[in-house]
């Protein structure tokens, strides 16, 4: 399983529609996946992520468009013509048939006879050698799921599609899972495709993330970059938290964009400003504020967005102290200092200045919000 | 069981363990009263009356004893109609099987809502007495009756006729047994995991292998009860016979019916009904080994 297959190419999505009666599941999705990534298709349930997921492996017809594996167009062949195989969200593991012959399944439809030196490594990549013999019903969770994965990727798949394969495992578990489906992927090379609604799954296991919202992809990129520079309202929402503040733009200053908002001035990067009219959303995470007395306002860098507020929750989690600070317009910020000055805390109720640097704010399209 | 039955004895020399046990005992015995009224008793009294025999002059009197000559006198007799009995029955359940495979297939993956009321129409022929329904096919399959017109004028039928032939007592059993092969076939293939047959598409099945590999096997519990509960009745039966077959299409049932009700030959009708019961229940253990299902059974 070490060397690498060598015939991976990319899998490319082109115009892709689903529409169940008048509901369009996938809404016209073009994207291509590179050869040996390991892609995420992160969204809320009902977004289409599980239906083009179906699409690619053959389970569900197109309304319109084409899936390609390299040049080879792939769209009107059968789910079991296609080199490509699926780990189930339920596993569907056979089970009338062991876990050997499972395993060994799409090696025997394929006509290969001698299939037991491939069942057994694969076996012993998953870490299941001992329990072939076994029956589906016989294994916990988290083994059934490994199962699952053996038996996809023992046909050596161009592409690998993971349908929430650890949704029904415990998070233990499931931390525990996310490594070791991050390693056989390096392992084997495989493109490997993996709808998850756990953003955290998605962040930690992919290497490009694609953020699906009613059918369509809202943002596509590296974990990093779709977590630090959103795009949407979605995607700032939907991939951690974010404190959002709508305002008007109000002009330029330099590389900065200037949005005035409740008398004040916000400055954010004209190329992290995403905005196409005037209504800007301007937007910072909760861990990139910084709270201060309001004594201490001297403090604050020049160049800093700053809002005045005040104290009105604490909780303090251990590793950081969690914020929650209203503004002179009543609105509700988050924020997430780390805890490394012992004591060093404010209470509910005090007057504080939260401030935050120009680069690590954003700025989103609020036309019609 | 190795483990589990020396700890269990141990168990029982402590006087609340005994409690317990007598408490078991108390818990089955509903039960196994019921077994000894409805099914140990009337055996015994069965098997009884197959070894009496006759009282000269008193004709349909029999005295307690050990006729086992009654069992050969009865097989020289009627084995022929055991051997039509056992062919008419396993045609019969073939058939059902045929017909009744795809229906209940079709109910359990394609029914969708209409699911619960497909089912209703299985059974609703069965509100209507078993008699009546087989006085109908009397009809249907008449001399001039549309199905058998028409298959003589396509020169179909060797005998130029359907009632009065084995044909009509076949198509009988099949009919009237069809249901008991529909509804455990419905129930086995109803649980099947509809993304089970899609997981083997996935893994290169075609839809005839996914089907030959997973869903065949998986109904398995549902043929074997199914072709059991057509069978077991199909082989007893005698209304089938009498009302659509002529004498030369009698099965067993047909013989130990005229041996209780006209020639009051008890002891031949006994022991015809015990050969029935022990080849039956040979058969059926032979089955099961075969299908390699008794776990599921």
């Amino acid at each position: 399983m070490a060397e690498k297959a060598n015939t991976v190419e990319d899998l490319h999505l082109q115009n892709l529609t689903k529409s169940f009666g008048d509901f369009v599941a996938v809404d016209d999705l073009t994207l291509t996946i590179p050869a040996g990534s390991f892609f995420a298709l992160l969204g809320a349930s009902g977004c289409g992520k599980t239906t083009t997921l179906r699409m690619v492996a053959g389970l569900e017809d197109p309304t319109e468009g084409s899936i390609r594996i390299g040049d080879r167009d792939i769209t009107r062949l059968r789910a079991f013509e296609r080199p490509v195989n699926t780990v189930f969200q339920s596993y569907a593991l056979f089970p009338h048939l062991d876990i050997f012959e499972n395993v060994a399944f799409g090696l025997r439809r394929r006509g290969i006879k001698d299939v037991k030196p491939a069942v057994e490594q694969m076996l012993e990549l998953v870490e299941l050698g001992p329990m072939a013999r076994r029956k589906p019903a016989q294994l916990s969770g988290g083994q059934q799921q490994r199962v699952a994965v053996a038996r996809a990727l023992i046909n050596r798949p161009e592409v690998l599609l993971l349908d929430e394969p650890l949704g029904a495992l415990d998070l233990k578990l499931r931390r525990q899972m996310q490594i070791e489906l991050k390693r056989i992927q390096v392992d084997v090379g495989t493109t490997f495709v993996h709808v998850t609604h756990d953003q955290e799954e998605a962040m930690t296991m992919a290497d490009t993330v694609a953020v699906m919202n009613a059918g369509r992809i809202e943002q596509l990129g590296h974990p990093a970059d779709i977590y630090e520079t959103p795009r949407t309202v979605f995607v700032a929402n939907f991939l951690g938290q974010s404190n959002l503040i709508v305002g008007r733009r109000s002009g330029a200053a330099g590389d900065d964009t200037l949005v005035e908002a409740h008398g004040l001035t916000f400055a954010v990067p004209s190329q992290r400003c995403f905005a196409a009219g005037s209504d800007v959303i301007v937007g910072v995470r909760p861990e990139k504020i910084t709270v201060l007395d309001a004594v201490d306002r001297d403090r604050v860098p020049e160049s800093h967005n700053r809002v005045d507020g005040t104290v009105t929750d604490v909780s303090y989690t251990g590793v950081s102290t969690q914020y929650l600070v209203r503004s002179s317009w009543g609105q509700e910020f988050m924020v997430f200092e780390q805890n490394v000055i012992v004591g060093d805390r404010c209470d509910v109720g005090d007057p504080v200045v939260l401030h935050w640097a120009p680069s690590h704010t954003f700025g989103l399209d609020g036309a019609g919000s | 069981m190795v483990a589990v039955v020396p700890a269990a004895g141990r168990a029982s020399s402590t006087p609340s363990a005994q409690k317990s046990s007598r408490t078991g005992y108390l818990l089955l015995f509903p039960g196994i009263a019921w077994l000894a009224v409805f099914f140990a008793i009337p055996f015994v009294t069965l098997f009884l009356t197959s070894l009496q025999k006759p009282i000269e002059g008193q004709s349909g009197r029999y005295a307690v004893g050990l006729e086992f000559g009654n069992y050969a006198s009865a097989m020289a007799e009627y084995w022929p109609l055991f051997v039509r009995s056992f062919v008419y029955a396993g045609i019969a359940t073939i058939i059902a099987l045929v017909i009744a495979y795809p229906l209940a297939y079709f109910i359990a993956f394609r029914g969708g809502r209409w699911r619960s009321l497909l089912l209703v129409l299985v059974i609703a022929p069965s509100f209507a007495s078993f008699l009546l329904r087989t006085y109908a096919w009397k009809t249907i399959l008449a001399d001039e009756g549309i199905i058998t017109s028409t298959l003589n004028a396509l020169h179909l039928l060797p005998d130029g006729r359907i009632l009065n032939t084995g044909i009509a007592v076949v198509a009988g059993l099949t009919y009237n047994f069809l249901p008991f092969m529909i509804l455990p076939l419905y129930a086995a293939l109803e649980k099947i995991d509809p993304r089970l047959i899609e997981a083997a598409g996935d893994l290169y099945a075609s839809p005839a292998t996914a089907f030959r590999k997973v869903t065949w096997p998986l109904s398995m519990p549902g043929v074997v009860a199914g072709t059991l509960l057509t069978f077991i009745p199909a082989a007893g039966d005698y209304i089938n016979a009498a009302l659509l077959g002529s004498t030369g299409n009698r099965m067993i049932g047909n013989a130990i019916q005229i041996n209780f009700i006209q020639f009051r030959d008890y002891p031949t009708a006994s022991a015809l009904s015990f050969v029935l019961m022990a080849i039956i229940l040979v058969l059926v253990f032979t089955y099961i080994r075969r299908a390699g299902t008794e776990d599921l059974v």
